[in-house]
């Protein structure tokens, strides 16, 4: 809700297709090719008529952005429906700086955060600087650096099961990263990461809590 | 098909002595590599280049393995092509009986650990003595290599004393500097009374007929020099077409691989000696290996895993790799780069697991100094394997899930009931429930995955819940 | 035949047949700093110290030769056929044997002797790197086997790097069966990744730019 929140802020006219389901990454990461077309079929239908299509999600924005192409290879009518969204579908902090061309929301969020980056959205969407800048224009909020921002979280869908010991190792790792900035709180613009840092964080006892950028954003 | 490895898996992890070693070291040659490349500003540039040259000279290698063969016979020596281990093992084994070869000196090549060349050489009685510090370390303790470019990372000095002592008979040592000094001593003498040099190739120059081996030891060097005769081991894919795209490998390979811009010495080897020079071999062959190359050739996407110029970044940078190691991959080739080699080479029903065995973080290529785009073949890895798993009739209970996800998620009503009825089951968070759930369910996969973490409890109310009350305010105060 | 059976299969693969031309490569990358002798000098002497190696800049022949016979310091050197060197008068310093054109010889002394000196084909100087080629001048092992060498290199052959070499000498193989570049000091660290100098090949390097 608060991507909604801060979307209408600044003036935007949001809209929730309640039909949305899923962009179908789980099933296009697993290998299940076919179940991923079936649902980034529907993925299509649901946002066609969508000026943009914003997504809180650093994973599922590169699934449409990228991936989808590679699922309708084979089928020119529907690749063209999948190029066309491509440029409509933007990660919610991206669409922030490039689109609406803001670096501050007007937010107050008095804390001392640290910020992870998701790897989707690093390395697949080049997103940076970009959140960097919104969060350091909330007022009242540090914003401390941990060493190894760019390290994996560890969750990788379902990598996080069928590989539990080295997912929680790597979480391990990024845990004590933050901790070592004494931050209160760690930011990410994926809420894959978000629950993957949350549970560990959790497991170890510590107060620290996982947040989406967006409830930053909103926080006055 | 090979099961998860799980015991193997977690020995590395819950060996906190080795996995420190593996973090630490790969995190300084991150840190190496990063600090080479900063002074560099179009290394981007020198990535696509080097991309472009590797990604023509795959699509044309017929071209230039011929044009390298005429080359290298023009200057005195000889080409074998293998199409399998067996073959060169065997031509290696040939040669020696021939020559009368007794001593073989090794430089490092993965190809050679590829195709277990010491082991059936050593069949014949011939003394194969591999002289890269690591690998010689690795060789009296009778272990495989940890890492593409870092053999021995998992030996602490104290264990080399061990092996050391143990095995060459010398007086206990523990200072790194004269535990080298040691290994040079021994060495040394095995260079200069050895009959036969067998090294791997960087790159093989097409339009020199040359070999190139980059290193920083100089047993390269030493293996290619003094002994009267030289055996370069090389798969098919390691072809460059001009000397001059040596301009930019060169400047990509050293830098990330260990950060440095040159490495101690790179060798530019066209064949035995020629008329008046002093030394060098007076026999030169050439071993052109395929053993399974030409089977990822056949596959567009998946054919630029050939471009890989074993620089060893992408296992630096992996947080898997770092994690577990390179002894817990199946073959030669660990890492990223392993990954999706070993499925191309052996088939992706031998270990079905291995490109799972990646969040899909892109570190790897990201890093990558010719662009392979390893996620990418990751995942048409993955679809592959499910694919092998429906034909085998393996399998089934994931391909139901994901039927029954797809089903559920192209049918919005059925969505919603899902997440609500999920909220109804697991009211104080998914955690909570299957910490008290039966045994079965605790020990399958859902079970390790919640021993690692706690589950947050979800939202009081669910996210299309308080849309609805949203627009239904709005619409409310929209009438008034 | 496997030659047969290989390029059949590489063929089959890549859709191509027997003959085929390729099209033409990408364009080699190749570009070549502008730098005057003093900078390059400058550059080189900085890289090589980077990695402990020793430079000198000597103002003479004399001067090098001077250097030579310092760096001796009553130490038996084995020194290459090279001309430039005996022009310097480094082959005619005591202690210093040259002349060897027999392999084992040669290696013999190569093996026995602290110091091997050696003249340079060229030198790079953004990485600081000795260019050496197999010749009747040079043999292989003078800057291999000795625990120290010596360089001697006339600052003509300094070239800006590794991409100006390779436009001088664009196929290097018509020249020798042996190019090898020279940069810095042996070293490993394949143990505890802690840096060693001197494994297999010397330890010490010097380079007097003449």
């Amino acid at each position: 809700m608060a991507v909604v929140d801060v979307l209408e802020r600044l003036g935007y006219e949001v809209d929730f297709p309640e039909r949305q389901t899923c962009c179908g990454q789980p099933a296009f990461n697993t290998g299940f090719r076919d179940e991923a077309r079936a649902v980034a079929d529907h993925f299509l239908r649901v946002f066609d008529q969508a000026d943009y299509v914003i997504v809180p999600s650093g994973s599922c924005c590169s699934m449409v952005a990228h991936h989808f192409a590679e699922l309708y290879e084979a089928d020119p009518a529907a690749l063209e429906k999948a190029r066309r969204i491509e440029h409509r579908v933007y990660e919610f902090s991206r669409f922030l700086t490039e689109v609406a061309r803001v670096d501050d929301v007007g937010a107050r969020f008095p804390h001392k955060v640290t910020y992870h980056d998701s790897c989707h959205a690093l390395r697949e969407l080049g997103v940076k600087h970009g959140p960097r800048r919104l969060l350091s224009n909330v007022r009242g909020l540090t914003l401390a650096e941990m060493d190894k921002a760019e390290e994996c979280c560890g969750f990788g869908g379902t990598f996080s099961v069928k590989f539990d010991g080295v997912s929680g190792g790597m979480a391990a790792t990024k845990i004590d990263s933050i901790h070592r900035t004494g931050a209160d709180y760690v930011v990410s613009i994926d809420s894959s990461c978000l629950m993957q840092l949350q549970g560990a964080l959790l497991r170890r006892g510590s107060p620290v809590k996982a947040i989406h950028l967006a409830e930053v954003l909103a926080a006055r | 098909m090979n099961p998860l490895p799980a015991r193997k898996l977690n020995e590395a992890l819950s060996n906190p002595k080795l996995q420190l070693a593996i973090y630490d070291s790969t995190g300084r040659l991150m840190d190496k590599r990063r600090a080479a490349i900063e002074p560099v500003p179009d290394f981007q540039d020198l990535r696509a280049q080097a991309n472009a040259v590797k990604a023509h000279t795959i699509d044309n290698l017929d071209f230039y393995l011929e044009q390298l063969e005429a080359n290298v016979v023009s200057n005195g020596g000889k080409v074998i092509w293998c199409r399998d281990g067996d073959e060169a093992v065997r031509f290696v084994r040939e040669l020696c009986r021939e020559k009368g070869v007794r001593r073989i000196v090794k430089s490092k090549s993965m190809t050679t650990e590829e195709i277990e060349l010491n082991h059936e050489v050593e069949k014949d009685g011939i003394e194969v003595v591999e002289t890269d510090l690591g690998e010689y370390i690795l060789q009296l303790a009778h272990e495989k290599p940890y890492h593409i470019v870092a053999p021995a990372l998992h030996k602490t000095r104290y264990d080399v004393a061990d092996i050391f002592t143990e095995r060459l008979g010398v007086e206990r040592e523990e200072v790194i500097e004269k535990q080298t000094m040691i290994a040079r001593r021994v060495l040394r003498e095995k260079f200069v009374t050895a009959d036969l040099g067998i090294t791997g190739a960087n790159f093989l120059v097409a339009d020199s007929g040359a070999v190139v081996v980059v290193e920083n030891e100089g047993n390269a060097r030493l293996s290619s020099s003094a002994p009267r005769i030289q055996v370069a081991v090389a798969g098919i894919e390691k072809l460059i077409p001009r000397a001059q795209d040596l301009a930019t490998f060169l400047k990509v390979l050293g830098r990330s691989a260990t950060g440095q811009p040159l490495t101690v010495y790179t060798s530019f080897l066209s064949g035995p000696r020629r008329p008046g020079e002093i030394d060098g071999p007076e026999e030169f062959y050439l071993v052109l290996l395929d053993n399974g190359r030409t089977k990822v050739l056949e596959d567009k996407t998946k054919r630029q895993s050939l471009y890989c110029i074993r620089c060893g970044a992408c296992l630096n940078h992996c947080p898997v790799y770092r994690k577990i190691g390179g002894h817990n991959y199946p073959w030669v080739y660990s890492g990223p780069i392993g990954a999706i080699l070993s499925p191309q080479f052996h088939g992706v029903t031998e270990d079905p697991w291995l490109p799972y065995a990646s969040s899909l973080c892109g570190a790897c290529g990201e890093v990558c100094p010719v662009k392979i785009e390893i996620p990418k073949i990751l995942l048409a890895l993955r679809a592959e394997v499910t694919r092998a798993k429906a034909r085998e009739g393996t399998g089934k209970w994931e391909r139901l899930a994901f039927r029954a996800f797809a089903f559920v998620m192209t049918r919005p009503k059925l969505y919603e009931l899902a997440t609500f009825a999920a909220a109804l089951l697991f009211p104080g968070g998914a955690g909570e429930w299957l910490k008290s759930a039966p045994l079965g369910i605790r020990s399958g996969p859902l079970g390790g995955w919640v021993s690692q973490r706690d589950l947050p409890p979800p939202a009081p109310k669910a996210f299309r819940q308080l849309w609805r009350e949203r627009q239904a305010r709005k619409d409310r105060s929209g009438n008034r | 035949m496997s030659r047969e059976y290989i390029l059949h299969k590489v063929r089959t693969a890549l859709g191509r047949n027997a003959g085929q031309a390729a099209p033409a490569p990408p364009p080699v990358r190749i570009r070549i700093p502008d730098a005057a002798v003093e900078e390059r000098i400058g550059q080189f002497c900085s890289a090589l110290e980077k990695l402990n190696g020793k430079p000198y800049r000597a103002s003479s022949m004399e001067d090098a030769r001077a250097y030579a016979e310092t760096l001796l310091a009553g130490r038996r050197a084995i020194a290459s056929n090279a001309p430039f060197l005996a022009a310097c008068g480094i082959t005619s310093l005591p202690g210093v044997a040259s002349g060897l054109t027999d392999r084992l010889a040669l290696r013999e002394a190569c093996i026995q002797y602290e110091l091997g000196i050696t003249c340079a084909d060229y030198a790079l100087a953004d990485t600081g790197t000795l260019v050496l080629f197999s010749s009747p001048e040079e043999a292989r092992m003078i800057s291999l086997l000795p625990p120290a060498h010596l360089a001697v290199v006339p600052r003509e052959r300094l070239l800006t790097g590794l991409d100006e070499l390779l436009s001088l000498l664009p196929v290097p193989s018509l020249r020798s069966s042996s190019m090898v570049f020279i940069t810095g000091p042996s070293r490993t660290a394949d143990i505890e990744q802690i840096l060693v100098r001197g494994v297999h090949g010397p330890g010490e390097i010097h380079v007097v730019l003449v």
